[in-house]
């Protein structure tokens, strides 16, 4: 055998366990879901896209849909915008040997779950809440603001726990970069804005699209916040999906709207990806 | 000296396999509601008779028959269900029948007895353990019981936003029903119409739709001042932090839950769950169970151990008015109950 059928051999032997995995964790299950998707909750009672014909005839499915989208962009984008400056500050304001303790204090609050902390927002935003009571006492309004049980309150549910995400992905994107070059820059006469502008924003827009994505995604298919903090005012498509499952123990129509979703994900992932790869080339 | 280690070796795998069956075999598992994961109800139990309790929560029938549809015949022992969904899950063959001489069905109100529900074939199938009732509950402090006595009260402008909503369509499709002299039997598609009418007329006065705990949390931060759909389910566990709360029920009649207790059909340790049976329908069972730290309800038995102040919580001296003016909630099926939960996913969008 040459040296590179060994070669290939060798990456072929450590790559089968990753990919059995992935198989076994990934593919079968949605392959499953995709044929009970396909199949009628009673035997003959339906054809075989009757299901997804259900899903696009029901505006309140649809209405779940959008919500799932609108929110989880939403999310990206604000996590994103609270995650990098603060990921900035670290990293050229925070002392270099001091930037892990202030990371691990930053990841600290989150050590708590994710329930409990979803708990915790519904009192700080109600009417008796701290908030509406800090808002009220310097006389910005005279009456509790409605915070709780809004697509707001889910959106801010969210953004707690992902800008946290955000900031750590962004700062090692950050961490990257050569300092020497904003130095040059200086001595070129560039000020700080210019700078930031022309050299940490680009060389720094691979990380921010990583955190954006990952919030997107993880966000997109999360229940527990939005029924805790949304109120079921706004319902999200994985809230939809239990609804199935509790309610109409329909589980091919819940199939059906899971891979609604997980279509939904791959799709974005068939465009972030590409669009993240020539960012990075160039 | 192979041969000595070889047999003590033998000798330990096979105490341990003992041991794991011995203690297999003093446990019962137990698909119930979250009233059932209390300590206080179970260790009495495994104390006296050495069984070990073991209870998955979950919610709804239908993910209860999701549950047993993926397990493995002799999983599960007990089942603790709505009442209503009785016939349809015996008619799935998921419940064993029951001997009614183990149980006091003499001490069970007629009409939470039910022989309706419970027999089917003239075999009980399942014993009725607790209830309670959906109305309102409401803080007084914002809120006058006076102003709450029909449904019709909460479409009032001046309700709107604050009235939080129980997330489970059947009781309170069945609240509107009751109101609109509907007998929850007959509830069909013309009555859904009527039901859905009032529900978009209620949407502007809704803050939000959600489970006890949520609702719980909405009637205490203030973002709502009435549950519709509460009871003493609702309240009663947090009565004493918030002694504003309290709950009625319409004057024309609304629903109630309840739920029964029974042994599934393929359960391997049928007398341990027979046991437990009889110990959750005892006086001090039935106490337990209806002071249980996740919702108070009223227990069937009537000859509970409740105290005078658990008693006045529960309206103990009301059942008979409550009981003359309620009923069990609709329980559709098939197309009805698919255009019923279209309704409520509208409702809430």
């Amino acid at each position: 055998m040459g040296k590179a059928s060994t070669d290939r051999f060798t990456g072929y032997f450590y790559v089968t366990p990753a990919l059995l995995v992935l198989v076994i964790g990934f593919f079968v299950p949605v392959g499953i879901m995709a044929f009970a998707s396909l199949s009628p909750i009673k035997p003959g009672e339906w054809g075989m896209f009757d299901n997804y014909a259900r899903f696009l005839g029901q505006p309140a499915l649809l209405g779940a849909l959008w919500n799932s989208l609108f929110i989880a962009g939403i999310v990206a984008l604000a996590s994103v915008a609270v995650g990098f400056p603060l990921a900035a500050a670290i990293v050229f304001g925070v002392p270099e040997r001091h930037q892990r303790l202030v990371l691990t204090l930053l990841i600290l609050p989150f050590w708590t779950s994710y329930v409990v902390r979803s708990y915790a927002w519904l009192l700080v935003l109600a009417p008796n809440g701290v908030v509406n009571q800090a808002l009220m006492s310097v006389g910005l309004i005279t009456e509790p603001l409605r915070l709780n049980f809004s697509v707001a309150a889910t959106a801010i549910g969210f953004v707690h726990f992902f800008s946290m995400l955000a900031t750590i992905i962004i700062y090692s994107g950050l961490r990257q970069i050569d300092k020497r070059l904003l130095l040059a820059a200086g001595d070129l006469g560039a000020g700080s804005v210019r700078a930031f502008v022309r050299i940490v924003l680009p060389l720094s827009a691979p990380s921010i699209a990583v955190a954006a994505f990952l919030a997107l995604v993880m966000c997109i298919g999360d229940y527990i916040t939005p029924q805790i903090l949304g109120g079921n005012t706004a319902p999200v498509l994985p809230q939809a999906i239990m609804n199935q499952l509790n309610r109409s123990n329909d589980v091919p129509m819940a199939a059906t709207l899971a891979f609604v979703l997980t279509t939904v994900v791959l799709f974005v992932v068939t465009v972030c990806v590409p669009v993240y790869r020539a960012r990075v080339k160039s | 000296m192979k041969a000595r280690k070889f047999l003590t070796g033998a000798l330990a795998l096979g105490g341990i396999a003992v041991a794991c069956a011995t203690v297999h075999g003093q446990e019962i598992n137990v698909l119930a509601w979250c009233d059932h994961t209390d300590p206080a109800l179970l260790d009495p139990f495994t104390e006296q008779t050495g069984i070990r309790v073991n209870v998955r929560d979950y919610e709804g029938t239908g993910a209860g028959l999701a549950l047993l549809d993926q397990s493995r015949p002799g999983d599960w022992d007990v089942w603790v269900l709505d009442s209503p969904a009785i016939p349809e899950v015996v008619a799935l063959g998921k419940l064993a029948p029951l001997d009614p001489a183990d149980f006091p069905l003499s001490d069970i109100p007629a009409s939470v007895r039910n022989e309706g529900v419970h027999m089917v074939d003239g075999t009980w199938y399942g014993i009725p353990e607790k209830y309670g009732y959906h109305g309102f509950a409401f803080d007084k402090e914002r809120v006058d019981e006076a102003d709450l006595q029909s449904i019709e009260d909460i479409l009032d402008p001046r309700f709107e936003k604050r009235v939080a909503v129980y997330d489970y369509y059947r009781p309170i499709m069945g609240m509107i029903a009751a109101s609109l002299g509907i007998y929850p039997g007959d509830f069909d598609e013309e009555d859904l119409e009527k039901v859905r009418e009032y529900l978009m007329n209620l949407k502007p006065n809704v803050s939000v739709v959600a489970d006890i705990v949520t609702s719980q949390t909405a009637l205490a931060t203030g973002d709502a001042d009435v549950l519709f759909g509460g009871g003493e389910y609702a309240i009663a566990t947090i009565i004493p932090e918030r002694p504003s709360l309290d709950w009625t029920i319409p004057t024309a009649g609304s629903v109630r839950y309840e739920q029964s207790i029974g042994i599934i059909a393929d359960s391997e340790k049928k007398d341990e769950a027979n046991q437990f049976l009889q110990y959750v329908l005892s006086p001090e069972g039935q106490a337990r169970l209806a002071t249980s730290s996740c919702f108070w309800g009223l227990p069937a038995n009537t000859k509970a151990d409740l105290t005078d102040e658990q008693k006045a919580i529960l309206r103990w001296d009301r059942q008979e008015e409550y009981l003359a003016k309620t009923t069990s909630y609709i329980a559709p099926t098939g197309d009805l109950a698919a255009k019923a939960e279209a309704v409520w996913a509208e409702f809430m969008q």
